[in-house]
């Protein structure tokens, strides 16, 4: 089983249609990845489906790397 | 339309059973919701087993949101939702109680923000989806004695427009339709001289049949308009002309 971090990337990488060299763990969403604000809403959904947790509102707008998506997953877990 | 899923609100109202039968008739899986468990009942022995049946009551802050979560999470894969509910509580403004206002802003409105929100995750995993509003022809004529109303109708076609714009790169076609006067039980209300005054101003010189408002709601899903969004489609006979 893959670590949070590389799941995370992936689902970034395939949702966003960029490759692996283009993503770090400081990679912010939307100044760095290319994506709008809908696209955000989108990855917190994968997220969600895919660690089988739930991401309140309020704190989806405090995941804006993917370092901050890997953090809240692993204390979430 | 072939067993692509439609969610109808509003389901057993003279515009609500036209759509459901005429989704019916194209093959489609219908979920139809009222706010009245009889009706609901009827609709049910009306269409039986293959579609499905919800209690939706608009006016219940406290329930509405779980009982619209139960239905995105029984029908993930919806294609069309069609938000007909709709009430009239008339008065002049000034003679306007505040539960007036606030039931027909609820009911007209607000149920569009609870349902749109969550059907339109599904939609959006899916890339793919429309949604089509029910407003009126008075949203934009303004109608003595229908303030409350006419702001809901109003409000629901920028409304409309705004989720149009956010989410028409996944996909979703966001549309209205704003029906003038069509033959239900809102409109036999309205006693004789009130149904000439209105004649006299439709060139048509007839009211519309609910059918007409379901023909269109059933071209606006489909894929013969692909490339529509954001649109406002008026169906009034010519009673008014944008």
């Amino acid at each position: 089983m893959s670590s949070t971090e590389e799941q995370v990337k992936k689902i970034v990488m395939d949702h966003l249609g960029i490759g692996e060299d283009k993503i770090s763990l400081s990679s912010k969403f939307i100044d760095d990845l290319g994506a709008d604000s809908l696209d955000t809403v989108e990855l917190v959904m994968a997220f969600e489906e895919k660690f089988g947790i739930e991401i309140p509102d309020d704190a989806a707008e405090t995941i804006l790397t993917v370092q901050n998506a890997v953090d809240f997953i692993d204390n979430k877990k | 339309m072939n067993n692509k899923k439609v969610l109808i609100t509003g389901a057993s109202g003279g515009i609500g059973k036209s759509l459901c039968e005429k989704f019916i008739e194209s093959n489609a899986i219908i979920i139809c919701t009222s706010s009245d468990v009889e009706k609901l009942n009827n609709l049910k022995n009306l269409y039986g087993s293959d579609h499905h049946y919800y209690l939706l009551n608009f006016t219940d802050k406290n329930s509405i949101s779980d009982s619209v979560k139960q239905i995105s999470e029984d029908h993930d894969d919806i294609d069309s939702l069609i938000n007909n509910a709709g009430t009239t509580s008339d008065n002049l403004f000034l003679r306007m109680k505040d539960e007036q206002w606030y039931d027909v802003i609820d009911i007209n409105l607000n149920s569009n923000y609870y349902i749109i929100k969550g059907i339109l995750p599904n939609m959006i995993k899916k890339k793919e989806g429309n949604i089509i509003g029910i407003t009126s022809v008075v949203a934009f004529t303004g109608n003595a004695g229908q303030s409350n109303y006419s702001a809901s109708k109003s409000a629901i076609i920028a409304m409309y427009k705004s989720i149009a714009l956010e989410v028409a790169r996944r996909n979703i076609r966001v549309n209205t339709i704003a029906p003038g006067f069509i033959k239900t039980s809102m409109t036999d209300e309205l006693n004789d001289i009130q149904k000439d005054t209105i004649m006299e101003k439709i060139p048509m010189k007839k009211f519309g049949e609910p059918n007409d408002v379901a023909n269109l709601a059933l071209f606006l899903s489909s894929k013969s308009s692909s490339y529509i969004t954001g649109q406002t489609f008026h169906i009034n006979g010519g009673m008014f002309m944008v």
